[in-house]
């Protein structure tokens, strides 16, 4: 348990962690919105293109951000998910159903959604946090399975 | 304008966010989960360290502002419930995340990397979203 803690490359993490809590706090403090990435892809599906300018911006954002870093620092790319093509589907429609019908994901109801500290934000967390723990669990450790 | 500025800075600082913690990483993502194997703590700290920022930041908002800075008012979720929606959904969301090791930020801030098998997982997400808004 402590070895795992070793080696964690904390700086990194930690400026990391930092620059998403700033995103979220900047996007409410100013635009009154909440920085919930799943909900900012979804509604673009949902309501007139008007609406939504502000919505593209940000996610246009969110991927030349990332490559902005990698760039930047010349950090590697991470690796591309190591998962079988109807499994990375199945997940993919769990991912989109389960954050619709939850209303937020890691970053709605994980960051924003705590820092109001929101019950509801808390509770979705813990259960999420809780499902995804016992179903690696379960498909690695019980079933043997490649994931 | 000023509005479109926000989202794009605040978009940018995520999407660096994300790849400078490494969380836009399936594995490292899934080493955290792997509580009963060989953990990795990483992403504890990236939501630590995201929430001591945070947390004083959206209290002393709500407490001090009624409204933003340059919007008309604060967009906060209506419902308030813990209800069979929001455990379901979240259950569901877990499980497909345990899957791959990606949630929907780090999904859509790996696309830049150009994988193909990150499209194929975005527009899943996409098709399970659309079907859960057509069924409401």
């Amino acid at each position: 348990m402590f070895e795992a803690f070793q080696n964690v490359p904390y700086s990194s993490v930690l400026l990391g962690g930092a620059l998403i809590g700033l995103s979220s706090v900047l996007l409410f403090a100013f635009n009154g919105r909440i920085a919930g990435i799943c909900g900012m892809a979804f509604s673009l599906m949902a309501t007139s293109l008007d609406k939504n300018i502000w919505r593209i911006v940000f996610l246009m954002g969110l991927v030349s951000g990332s490559l902005l870093y990698h760039y930047l620092t010349g950090a590697a790319y991470p690796p591309a998910p190591d998962t079988s093509l109807p499994l990375l589907i199945v997940a993919g429609l769990l991912v989109g159903y389960g954050t619709s019908m939850g209303n937020g994901c890691t970053s709605g109801h994980g960051i924003s959604g705590l820092a109001r500290l929101s019950p509801r934000s808390l509770v979705a967390t813990l259960t999420f946090m809780g499902s995804a723990i016992a179903t690696l669990y379960i498909a690695k450790h019980l079933l043997g399975a490649t994931i | 304008m000023l509005k479109l500025f926000i989202a794009l800075l605040s978009g940018l600082l995520f999407g660096a966010g994300l790849a400078a913690s490494d969380m836009n990483n399936p594995e490292r993502v899934q080493g955290f989960l792997d509580l009963f194997g060989n953990w990795d703590p990483a992403l504890m700290f990236v939501m630590g360290s995201a929430l001591i920022i945070a947390i004083p930041g959206f209290q002393i908002l709500m407490r001090y502002r009624s409204t933003p800075f340059s919007a008309k008012r604060f967009y906060l979720p209506l419902s308030k419930a813990i209800d069979k929606d929001l455990i379901l959904g979240a259950i569901l969301f877990g499980m497909g995340w345990a899957i791959v090791g990606y949630c929907p930020g780090p999904a859509i801030a790996a696309l830049g990397y150009g994988y193909g098998d990150v499209f194929i997982f975005v527009a899943a997400m996409l098709v399970g979203a659309k079907a859960h808004q057509l069924q409401k």
